[in-house]
């Protein structure tokens, strides 16, 4: 080690907090210029910790579960009840669907209907909030040779959940359709009127520039849409409620302040590029 | 550092300097883990704030208390890890928790004889202070008009868990933290 004299050394103490302060502003303007390093990092880091997570999350989520079930059991008959109610309304319903389902496999045979194709799909669990303050999404953890790919489409049991934006080695982060950045092009089940979905990361999304003439209705269902291919059509979203301002927003059908199990399909839509970088540039636009 | 203070101690063996290693690495190493485990899955409503929060309080009191075991570079580190952690833009927290550290090292003569009083309502400042900037950061690094509510949560989790905070530290920095005690 070199040996300084001791006011040598006090003046380096003293100019070190200044150093690093300006490089906190090179490594900001670093980070800006090229997020693919802070994407990097950030994903080699959340490789590293994905399987500790996944340790921790199991006994977490069963905590919460004794936690659930011992608040159940005051309210076990009430709860009996209405879900005897909504049994028989659901069988209702399912006689309703059978039928419509048998119809419907019968006029696609005589149209001659080409069918979708089934898109693959593999299962992740989620380990972590990877949100941060200002924005919304979770961590996947995912086993080695996953073969998952940025934009692909998660869904938890009930319906949309978002987008793949970070792929790492054991883990993959799924940025939510309630955060600020996502815009997902949707359509009004009963009007048939196309609208943008824009996430606030509050828990509702808000419907803007939905078509001149369609108005959106409270409780009517809300579904992706095939616009711009960046999702297939009829994926669940959720349900139009109007807020105190008479804002139309959507209730969305995945539990997302509690997303267990996410589903991730691959729809093949390669040409599609992460949310982040989707804009032109103004260079490229010309051309 | 302690084998400079002049004294009568025992023979510097190796356990003893591994000792007096861990003591006065404790700050730096208690704060990293509190921040992983801050980001993990807890399930806690405002987790995101409650982990920057740890980051401030931590940094804060140990540069208050016990600035030779936080160096500034260490807190540059500590900064890019919360950063990972808390996915914002990089390099913002890293700021924002130097600049903690510098205010703290600057009235640290002055506060370190108050109580614990003048202590809290100086971190309250800075717990403001930073959030805004952290708030203000992130708008201008994302191109984005933020809500304020976040950034308010954020102020107001960080100076309502310092008391607390400051209660496990203070008899961490008394005990397990002292390399006086090795």
């Amino acid at each position: 080690m070199i040996r300084l004299s001791i006011p040598m050394r006090q003046a380096l103490a003293k100019l070190t907090l200044p150093v690093l302060i300006a490089a906190a502003f090179v490594l900001m303007l670093l980070g800006k210029a090229d997020t693919f390093i802070a994407e990097r990092a950030r994903m080699a880091l959340a490789d590293a910790l994905a399987p500790i997570y996944g340790l921790l999350a199991e006994p977490v989520a069963r905590l919460r579960d004794l936690a659930d079930s011992t608040g159940q059991v005051f309210s076990l008959a009430s709860e009996n009840t209405r879900l005897r109610e909504e049994n028989e309304q659901l069988r209702r319903w399912q006689a309703i669907a059978l039928a419509l389902d048998a119809e419907n496999t019968a006029l696609k045979a005589d149209l001659r209907w080409i069918p979708d194709p089934t898109p693959s799909f593999v299962t992740a669990r989620v380990v972590a909030d990877a949100g941060g303050v200002y924005a919304r999404a979770v961590l996947l953890s995912a086993g080695p040779d996953h073969g998952i790919t940025k934009g692909q489409i998660a869904l938890d049991d009930r319906g949309l959940v978002g987008r793949v934006t970070e792929v790492g080695a054991r883990s993959v982060r799924v940025l939510l359709l309630t955060d600020m950045n996502s815009r997902i092009p949707v359509i009004l089940e009963g009007s048939r009127g196309r609208a943008i979905l824009i996430g606030t990361n509050g828990a509702r999304p808000r419907l803007a520039y939905w078509t001149e003439g369609v108005q959106p209705v409270e409780g009517e269902r809300v579904v992706t849409s095939a616009e711009a291919n960046a999702f297939p059509a009829g994926l669940p979203v959720g349900v139009v409620h109007f807020n105190n301002q008479k804002v139309p927003e959507v209730e969305t059908a995945a539990r997302l302040d509690r997303l267990e199990i996410v589903r991730l399909f691959d729809y093949g839509m390669r040409d599609l590029l992460a949310p982040e970088t989707s804009v032109p540039r103004p260079g490229e636009r010309r051309r | 550092m302690i084998e400079r203070t002049p004294g009568i101690r025992p023979r510097p063996s190796l356990g003893r300097r591994l000792d007096i290693a861990a003591r006065c690495s404790f700050p730096g190493a208690s704060t990293a883990l509190l921040l992983l485990l801050a980001a993990g899955p807890l399930g806690l409503p405002g987790q995101a704030q409650l982990q920057s929060a740890l980051a401030l309080g931590c940094v804060f009191f140990w540069s208050l208390f016990r600035p030779a075991s936080l160096p500034p570079a260490l807190v540059f580190l500590l900064g890019i890890l919360s950063d990972l952690l808390g996915y914002a833009p990089i390099g913002i927290g890293v700021l924002t928790l130097l600049i903690t550290h510098g205010l703290a090292m600057l009235w640290r003569r002055v506060l370190t004889r108050q109580g614990f009083m003048s202590v809290w309502l100086a971190f309250v400042a800075v717990a403001a202070g930073a959030a805004a900037l952290q708030w203000a950061l992130t708008a201008l690094l994302t191109f984005r008009q933020l809500p304020p509510g976040p950034a308010l949560f954020q102020a107001a989790l960080a100076a309502g868990l310092y008391p607390l905070l400051a209660v496990l530290l203070a008899r961490a920095h008394a005990t397990v933290a002292e390399p006086a005690r090795a």
